[in-house]
């Protein structure tokens, strides 16, 4: 007789099915495992065809509340490609400060209120509050720095409205910045409580042998700009992207999964960028991760708490820097003329890498749109780390099995993690 | 502490019936007015606010323009009835307030119960008529319109 349990996880929210987990265990092995997630950029793809070049950044911003930064930096780097232009290290240094900006807020957000609870043993992070309001007070403050840098720099929290394709519309004033100073001061020394605090968690014995990738720069810790490296020692430029990853469709899921070119997973975010990039990061973020018992590599998925608390302390130090160094630009942007072309743009969103690919005809409107985010390209690697966790942990009550996978998935943030704390859990067993 | 009302529309513009509460906040003749998509800022805004008026679209089953009220001094929101796509819904941001002891004295929350939630910036003919009924009962409440 064959003892079968199958584990559903439905997710309900204001559209239905973002996000769904199905699991089936038959004789404790595992006989099927879905992971499922609703893309919302394909939509926006279509949407995109026939709109002007210098719309993408607006419109692709709309995609992702908690990232819309991303979306714009990918988009004008690919657009700017496509016309051949060099926007000016200074302007650049601002979309650098800006996606600190959004670094910190959407890092905050997740370590705090999503991840967090999880391995103290709470059902979210309000349950949480009644007992560690320091904490959740700690979370909400750090957020707020994050929004605070986006609205002076984006024009407001949400949405950002002040980046183009060639710059900004208007760059702020040196006061402007400075005034930002003793907030991100005390910003960074929170970021520094948080990461000693995580690192504390207690983490499950977990190791996957990832291939790691994320932009890399030969400065600095690539966030806004950058060549695609592999820890199996790919170096290519965002354009040769399709060269080396592919999307493929699969019946369970109307997101795309993407692969390597030789079939393979591959793992991005925090995760990917420290071990690409550990050796780039900030003074005390370097010694805060090696305080945390963090390696030159991180191989535990459980772990990447501890490598986006350390990524904040990144984010406020480098934020820090920036104004510190800032000139105002003498123009907010530069000119781009459109030209029959296609550019490739990628950067690194809190999630991982964001790649985005537009053809341009001569009148500079758009006749491809091509996104791919970091939670389609994690999708696998999602599903294999499930699949490996499994074994290990079978003898688990169904409830705290359930626990555990969701907080595997949510080891990756992906945009569906938001809900995730208010799914509808059911379990059958047949 | 200001006097001043604040009246806060939650809800993304571009997703049909999502936006019932921003465009209740827009319709509202008195009070201060802001519009937001992302609740995790609702204790930022109302921090200086003693009497806090929140608008947000509701998914409960029920039928379509329904319109509930709720006092949220009085006991918990429906955490089920606003679900959000963000980490912080209505509900969840006025229990993690609660929980922090940083609630305003007074706060009324309106429901306005969805029909289509898909991405496009219309309202769905029920859900508009809500919107017009709750504006109108706000701009009563604080002695407008």
């Amino acid at each position: 007789m064959h003892d079968e349990r199958d584990i559903t996880v439905d997710y309900l929210a204001r559209v239905e099915g973002e996000g769904a987990l199905h699991l089936e265990l038959r004789d404790n092995e595992v006989a099927d495992l879905k992971f499922k997630i609703f893309e919302p950029p394909r939509f926006f793809e279509a949407l995109l065809r026939g709109r002007r070049f210098g719309e993408a950044p607006d419109i692709t911003a709309r995609i992702c509340g908690i990232c819309p930064v991303a979306y714009q930096v990918s988009s004008c780097n690919a657009m700017e490609d496509a016309a051949g232009v060099a926007v000016p290290d200074q302007l650049q240094r601002l979309r650098r400060l800006i996606y600190c900006g959004e670094w910190i807020e959407s890092h905050a957000l997740h370590v705090y209120f999503l991840h967090a609870p999880d391995f103290l043993g709470f059902a979210s992070g309000i349950a949480m509050a009644e007992f560690f309001p320091d904490r959740i007070e700690a979370g909400l403050a750090l957020k707020k720095v994050g929004n605070t840098l986006m609205t002076v720099l984006g024009g407001r929290e949400i949405h950002p409205i002040n980046l183009r394709v060639g710059g900004f519309y208007r760059v702020p004033t040196t006061a402007e910045l400075e005034a930002l100073v003793p907030d991100l001061e005390r910003a960074l020394e929170i970021a520094v409580e948080t990461t000693r605090w995580v690192s504390g968690f207690p983490f499950p014995q977990f190791d996957r042998d990832y291939e790691f990738v994320a932009l890399r720069h030969p400065e600095e810790y690539a966030i806004h700009q950058g060549r695609i490296a592999s820890s199996g020692g790919l170096d290519i430029a965002v354009d040769e992207w399709p060269d080396w990853f592919h999307e493929e469709h699969v019946e369970w899921s109307n997101a795309l999964h993407a692969r390597t070119s030789d079939g393979s997973s591959y793992h991005v975010g925090p995760m990917a960028r420290y071990s690409l990039n550990s050796a780039l990061l900030t003074g005390t973020a370097r010694e805060e991760a090696e305080r945390a018992g963090l390696g030159v590599t991180v191989s535990n998925p459980f772990q990447s708490i501890v490598v986006r608390a350390v990524e904040m302390v990144f984010a406020c130090e480098e934020a820090l820097r920036i104004i510190e160094q800032y000139r105002r630009p003498e123009q907010p942007s530069v000119e781009v003329s459109p030209a029959a072309a296609t550019g490739h743009g990628a950067s690194e969103a809190p999630r991982g890498l964001l790649y985005h690919r537009y053809a341009i005809d001569g009148e500079g409107l758009i006749t491809e749109a091509h996104i791919v985010p970091p939670t389609s390209q994690n999708q696998l690697s999602i599903e294999e780390d499930l699949r490996a966790f499994v074994p290990g942990h079978v003898q688990l009550p169904d409830d705290e099995l359930q626990w555990k996978l969701e907080q595997a998935i949510r080891n990756y943030d992906p945009c569906i993690s938001c809900a995730t704390h208010f799914l509808d859990l059911t379990v059958e067993r047949r | 502490m200001t006097p001043e009302r604040l009246v806060i529309g939650i809800g993304n513009p571009d997703r049909g019936d999502d936006a019932a509460g921003v465009q209740v906040a827009r319709k509202v003749h008195a009070g201060r007015v802001i519009v937001w998509a992302d609740c995790s800022v609702l204790m930022d805004l109302w921090d200086a606010h003693d009497d806090v008026i929140i608008v947000d679209a509701m998914n409960s089953g029920l039928p379509p323009g329904t319109i509930q009220r709720f006092d949220a001094g009085d006991k918990p929101l429906p955490a089920r009835a606003f679900p959000s796509t963000h980490a912080f819904g209505v509900a969840e941001t006025v229990e993690l307030a609660r929980s922090l002891g940083k609630l305003p004295d007074h706060l009324i929350v309106f429901g306005i119960e969805v029909a289509d939630v898909e991405l496009g910036m219309h309202l769905s003919d029920e859900v508009a008529d809500a919107v017009d009924r709750v504006a109108h009962e706000i701009d009563t409440m604080l002695g407008g319109g």
